[in-house]
């Protein structure tokens, strides 16, 4: 894994970056992965967002990991975020474990790892960051800005730094403001982190910490009814109970691979500060309690996504953003998509989503492809 | 298009921001957007309409005028479309209030109970009438609060909103209402549309 991680593609940012926190950072690395060409025009640039656990590694197998980009289902040839017609970016956050600058980086100063010395950080800070990248890529205006959960925070975020910089924005299953229970089960998580007696060791790795804050969050992303009609009461082994606390049922065993599998991509400080990140965000506040004044000057279109059975980030905080924009005037659509697929829907094939993506892009596209963005 | 639409895009002048509420499969919002340049945009509580009106690049909005009209700030629109809806909200008077609220000018077109087959079905069938236009049986029409032009029009009267223009359509014939004409058109017109402030 370390060869590999190595040879991904990556930018040194040789700018100050003054972080939330005040901080300065500076000399730091971003890691990238692009799919499809930027055109003659330079209009068909795309900026997708990654969420909490995934990376720059968007479609196609994740040549670290070798298993299949995040967003698979959404981006690719002939997919509805086209690969063939679209030039799709996409960056490991800030404080992120796939190259980007992070946690698990070595600190120069002292040739160990940053581990906690590491910064905290915003989603205002992994915007700022990737607006570098998009300067060293030469892009000056974007097609769109997309991504769902932390993936849609961004957008948000972006749209609100950067009102002219992209044609259109597609936040999806998201919110402006981290809710109680949204903070309260990342807190969850954070606590099994640092409860293992592994973690902070700079030799050790607390996976039993990281693997139970990940089962925590799997259930997070599904909708009750989802696992109900995928689970029920099913038994692991055909048999009767066991009457102990091995894995009776196919939950138990489904969440537990869920746990292990995702500490061998993970670093558990990146969580930590990533959930951190999304905790902080709240664009409301920016703008002294008024979300509307975050898109004042905005000149993309919105198209805003919720999930019916999203119970995490509710179509109810999606809403907000959406009586936001429309309070300052701002170009949006909104429409919440029926699945029974939770907060993961976004990720998962649900056609009616995908459908709404491909056409709101296409007609998106259809409006400014004549225009140059050199 | 429909004729109906054919006289709302009329009253419509041309480079102003519209709201069509209930703006359906958005064929008005489209019509506006490409021929008038107008700055159109739309609420619609259907969710598959809503998607087939983002899919033509129309920025339309999933949600109930009852509940949602109220986070758009007061004259932020030049035109508010209400295409033959009002009658079924359940407080028809509060959302037209939203409506005055949000537009400088409120174009609404109703579905006239007066018509004089509606009157003869009543009278010689003695059922709730059943009509090409309003095509639903007492059990099952979303139609709460039916009215004839003349009620509409008594109704401005006493809230005293303006009409500043009032079309009516028979057959796909459009005419004028006006005040001589008043009674005979409450007869014989299928739809009254209205533009209000």
């Amino acid at each position: 894994m370390n060869s590999d991680i190595k040879n991904i593609k990556k930018i040194v940012i040789n700018q100050t970056l003054e972080l939330d926190c005040g901080k300065k950072i500076k000399d730091f690395p971003i890691a990238y992965e692009t799919y499809g060409t930027l055109n003659k025009n330079k209009n068909n640039a795309i900026l997708t967002f990654h969420a909490l656990t995934g990376d720059q590694f968007v479609t196609n197998i994740n040549p670290i990991t070798k298993r299949e980009g995040w967003w698979s289902f959404a981006v690719g040839p002939g997919k509805a975020i086209d690969t063939n017609k679209y030039y799709v970016i996409c960056a490991n956050v800030l404080g992120g474990c796939m190259g980007s600058f992070g946690p698990n980086q070595i600190n120069s100063e002292t040739n160990k790892m940053f581990g906690t010395t590491f910064p905290v950080i915003t989603i205002k800070d992994i915007v700022k960051a990737q607006s570098y990248l998009l300067d060293y890529l030469g892009i000056k205006k974007l097609l769109a800005v997309a991504g769902g959960s932390m993936g849609g925070m961004q957008v948000l975020q972006f749209t609100s730094l950067y009102p002219d910089r992209a044609h259109c924005a597609i936040p999806i299953a998201c919110t402006a403001s981290h809710s109680a229970q949204n903070i309260a089960l990342n807190e969850l998580g954070r606590q099994a982190i640092m409860a293992d007696p592994n973690w902070n060791d700079e030799n050790l790795s607390p996976d039993k910490g990281l693997a139970v804050a990940r089962m925590a969050a799997h259930i997070t992303y599904l909708s009750k009814q989802g696992l109900q009609e995928k689970f029920g009461r099913k038994l692991q082994d055909k048999g009767s109970l066991k009457f102990s606390f091995a894995a009776d049922f196919q939950i138990e065993s489904y969440l537990r691979y869920q746990g292990a599998s995702f500490v061998d991509r993970f670093d558990a400080n990146s969580y930590l500060y990533i959930t951190r990140a999304m905790d902080y965000f709240d664009l409301e506040k920016q703008f002294n309690g008024n979300l509307s004044l975050a898109f004042k000057n905005t000149k993309s279109k919105f198209c805003i996504i919720s999930f019916s059975s999203d119970w995490l980030y509710p179509t109810s905080e999606n809403k907000e953003v959406v009586i936001a924009l429309n309070a300052c005037g701002a170009n949006v659509g909104f429409v919440e998509i029926s699945s029974d697929k939770g907060h993961d829907s976004f990720l998962l094939n649900v056609p009616s989503f995908l459908k709404t993506l491909s056409e709101f892009l296409n007609s998106a596209y259809d409006e400014i492809k004549n225009e140059t963005r050199i | 298009m429909k004729q109906e639409f054919k006289v709302i895009s009329k009253i419509i002048k041309n480079n102003k921001r519209v709201l069509d509420i209930g703006c359906g499969d958005g064929t008005l919002m489209e019509y506006l957007k490409k021929n008038q340049n107008n700055d159109v945009r739309g609420l619609e509580p259907e969710k598959n309409l809503v998607q087939e009106c983002i899919a033509k690049g129309l920025s339309v909005i999933e949600g109930d005028a009852e509940k949602e009209l109220i986070q758009f700030p007061k004259k932020s629109f030049d035109y508010v479309v209400l295409s033959q809806t009002l009658q079924a909200f359940l407080n028809p008077e509060e959302v037209l209030n939203q409506l005055l609220r949000i537009g400088k000018q409120t174009i609404i077109s109703i579905p006239n109970f007066g018509y004089w087959k509606i009157r003869l079905h009543l009278l010689f069938k003695g059922t709730m009438p059943v009509t090409k236009n309003i095509p639903y049986d007492w059990y099952n029409t979303p139609n709460l609060h039916m009215c004839t032009i003349q009620d509409f029009v008594n109704f401005c009267d006493k809230k005293n909103i303006q009409i500043d223009q009032s079309m009516c359509l028979t057959n796909e014939r459009i005419s004028e209402i006006t005040v001589t004409n008043m009674r005979y058109k409450n007869i014989f017109s299928q739809l009254g549309v209205f533009l209000i402030k």
